[in-house]
């Protein structure tokens, strides 16, 4: 006997009524998409738990792949066993030796009250069967090195010893999508994960400037967005191509308020694509007294574009915690990378801390971006980014 | 021609040569260069040492490309014992490195430093309890090799870092040229801090290579200049050598499970050569498989070495890096064997070399012998 399944416990999805039957299935789809490499798995949604079963896979990278899946609240090695009490007995022996520790509890449940043994008798039972079957185990049933649990379900029993903590949240795909502004800096990347915690699927938008900012600065947004299809699936780019928007607000507004009306043309733009792609909200890095651009003023100054939901996850975040939360990720050494991007260029000298709407209103009327906005929409280049493989060493393939 | 001198060099793979020459034209962009061509070459670069880490399994920035063997060895060596020279000055090594780690402690000794360096039983292997006791409070670095690259013999590498993870201020470095893509080490391995690798020993190019150093491995670099490689090792990149060496080592570890095969060549050649008057074996029989190490008794090896040149069989005396010095080989003298040093030859195998090879070698070594004997005995 040996572990020959993962039981994944369902996190809040567990709680969703009516939608639970598509969050099953979103979620099973999401498990398997991330554990396409390994073909002999196979995944088994049922009403209160999912198995993956490994036949013969190796369990410790598919372990690993479980943690970064959101929607799973907790999952274990397990062993599926029939119920029959000399097996259960045999395999909660197996599963012990298998751990390191000096003390164990035996926790039963009992779902399947046609199984003639009560839960309270089956702790005896199993914790005195382990005790006199091994050398060095003692119980402690209050703070156990190892917590052995048998469920003895209608099906079979399940014995399982470590609970691993999963990433929680929703299964990506089940509320929806929104658009993710994703600049190249340490917030936005940020914004596009807690985002995804809540179920929420990501297409992302970055505005390039060039020769103002590099193909270096692009490629970081790519391996940025790459990283979020750790924790999703497949995330579409589209980068706008912004340099000549950028020079006509250099040349025909006021610098001060230079900042701001770019903020709202880039707001305008993702509000357009967003409509086109039926993406019904935007998402953000904003977080509130950053820099300039980031005040409550200009936040009312900006947000004045669209009516669309603008998603700020971070708006009442920590700097640190947001870098924390970066490094794990595993998005913060990317982010540090000195390439320009679009809100770097240009930066005025003095940028209005505190703009106002009729300000604002008042130098950009009189400029037509219209035409602008139009061509930049169509100039618009699209790559999809996906988690399994980068497209660098596709390219590279012959060479290395 | 039967060319068994793969522990000098080899040749280079063709699929290897081909990633050289691509790269060399359509990736001669300097990857410090911010323009779009220099990007590319980052690219690529970024992406050959994401998978030699991958292969390695090891963090990119473990990773530092270098020139080869003798560089690596200088970079570890040195780097270590400048760069903690106010710790202490007491480096442990053992009487069977190759020249391109002895060399460099005799230099270090020079400089003040103290070297202690551990003998070796008959069979070329050192002992743990040795090293255990050779230990001292200013002990700052042990450079071990993994497989000799005369003899063959394998050191308990394992053990070593597993020893020496107890004292995490001694860096343990390992000259891993000779055993990379035959006895793959666990690199990850805590307590095992410094690797040496070299590219032209797998069939890979002169002048590439690298060295493993651990995150928390400081190292003094041999040379200033710019910020690439984290500054351990300034230089342009060589980008098309270092893409090549990235290939030549997938390659090999491809090759890897060859390496029964050539058990069974060496054990060959151990049995038909035993068997012989004049001939004592000097490899262990528990040595690397692609390296076999054995004296003929009273004849000069040059002349061996010539005499089978002539039939286009290519074998060596011992270390390419000292087979010009007119010495008997410090490894077998090491081992205890005066006599066998004064003629040591050395075959070493290629993980895809030929049987009927072996056999050739056997038949016209056994012919040249029996043809000299007379003048030489």
């Amino acid at each position: 006997m040996t572990y020959d399944h993962i039981l994944v416990r369902y996190g809040e999805l567990a709680l969703k009524g009516k939608n639970r039957k598509t969050f099953m299935q979103i979620l099973k789809r999401n498990v398997e998409k991330k554990l396409s490499d390994f073909p002999n798995i196979k995944v088994k949604a049922k009403r209160d738990h999912m198995y993956i079963l490994l036949n013969g896979e190796d369990h410790e990278p598919i372990l690993k792949t479980c943690e970064d899946i959101f929607g799973i609240q907790s999952f274990s090695l397990a062993m599926k066993i029939e119920n029959d009490e000399d097996q259960i007995k045999a395999g909660a022996l197996e599963a012990l030796k298998l751990e390191n520790g000096r003390t164990f509890k035996v926790t039963c449940k009992r779902p399947n009250k046609d199984f003639p043994i009560s839960s309270q008798d089956m702790n005896q039972i199993l914790g005195g069967h382990l005790l006199t079957n091994t050398e060095g185990w003692t119980v402690d049933v209050h703070n156990p090195d190892v917590e052995l649990r048998v469920e003895i379900r209608h099906d079979a029993t399940y014995i399982t010893a470590k609970k691993i903590p999963g990433k929680g949240g929703l299964p990506v795909g089940t509320t929806g999508k929104t658009l993710l502004m994703l600049s190249g800096g340490i917030d936005s990347p940020v914004a596009g994960y807690l985002t995804m915690n809540r179920g929420v699927e990501i297409e992302a938008i970055h505005f390039h400037s060039p020769p103002f900012t590099s193909e270096r600065a692009k490629q970081k947004v790519e391996d940025l967005g790459r990283v979020l299809t750790n924790y999703g699936g497949d995330v579409k780019l589209h980068v706008i191509p912004f340099t000549e928007i950028q020079q006509k607000i250099f040349q025909e507004a006021p610098e001060n308020y230079g900042m701001t009306i770019m903020r709202r043309l880039m707001m305008r733009i993702s509000e357009r694509v967003a409509k086109e792609r039926d993406i019904l909200s935007i998402t953000t890095g904003e977080s509130l007294g950053q820099v300039a651009s980031q005040t409550m003023e200009s936040m009312h100054a900006i947000n004045e574009v669209t009516n669309y939901p603008v998603i700020r996850p971070l708006v009442a975040m920590d700097k640190l915690d947001i870098i924390k939360v970066s490094k794990e990720i595993g998005a913060y050494d990317i982010s540090i990378l000195p390439y320009e991007d679009c809100c770097t260029i240009f930066v005025p000298k003095q940028p209005k801390t505190r703009p106002t709407r009729e300000k604002v209103n008042e130098f950009e009327n009189p400029i037509d971006f219209s035409k602008d906005i139009e061509k930049a929409i169509e100039n618009m280049e699209t790559v999809t980014l996906s988690a399994n493989e980068s497209q660098v060493e596709d390219e590279f393939e012959d060479l290395l | 021609m039967i060319y068994l001198d793969h522990s000098a060099t080899t040749k280079p793979a063709p699929e290897v040569l081909k990633t050289f020459q691509k790269v060399s034209m359509d990736y001669f962009a300097n990857p410090s260069s911010i323009h779009s061509a220099g990007s590319e070459s980052e690219k690529l670069f970024k992406s050959a040492r994401k998978q030699v880490s991958e292969l390695l399994k090891v963090l990119p920035e473990e990773i530092v490309f270098t020139s080869g063997g003798t560089e690596s060895n200088n970079l570890a060596i040195k780097g270590i014992a400048y760069a903690h020279e106010n710790r202490g000055k007491h480096i442990i090594t053992t009487r069977i490195e190759h020249p391109a780690v002895l060399q460099v402690c005799e230099q270090l000794e020079r400089e003040g430093y103290e070297v202690t360096y551990l003998p070796v039983d008959q069979n070329g292997f050192i002992s743990i309890e040795d090293l255990r006791s050779a230990i001292r409070e200013d002990t700052i670095l042990v450079t071990i090799m993994h497989v000799n690259n005369e003899i063959g013999s394998i050191q308990p590498i394992e053990d070593i870092a597993n020893l020496l993870r107890h004292y995490p201020k001694i860096a343990f470095h390992t000259d891993h040229v000779q055993g990379f893509g035959k006895l793959p080490l666990p690199y990850e391995m805590e307590g095992l801090d410094i690797v040496t690798i070299s590219g032209h020993k797998i069939h890979g190019l002169k002048g590439t290579g690298c060295l493993i150093k651990k995150r928390h491995i400081s190292l003094q670099p041999l040379f200033q200049g710019g910020s690439q490689e984290q500054s351990i090792r300034p230089g342009t990149e060589n980008l098309a050598g270092v893409v090549s060496f990235a290939k030549a080592m997938r390659l090999a570890l491809n090759h890897q499970r060859e390496y029964q095969r050539i058990k069974t060549l060496q054990q060959k050649l151990y049995e038909q050569l035993s068997n012989h008057s004049a001939i004592e074996i000097n490899s262990p029989k528990h040595g690397a498989a692609h390296i076999f190490n054995f004296s003929v008794l009273g004849f000069k090896p040059e002349v061996l070495i010539h005499a089978l040149a002539e039939k286009d069989i290519f074998i060596s005396t011992r270390s390419a890096c000292s087979s010009k010095e007119n010495e008997p080989s410090h490894v077998v003298l090491a081992c205890g064997k005066e006599t066998a040093a004064e003629s040591a030859l050395r075959v070493s195998m290629s993980m895809d070399q030929a049987e009927e090879d072996i056999d050739l070698f056997i038949k016209e070594l056994f012919k040249t012998i029996q043809q000299y004997e007379n003048i030489m005995g």
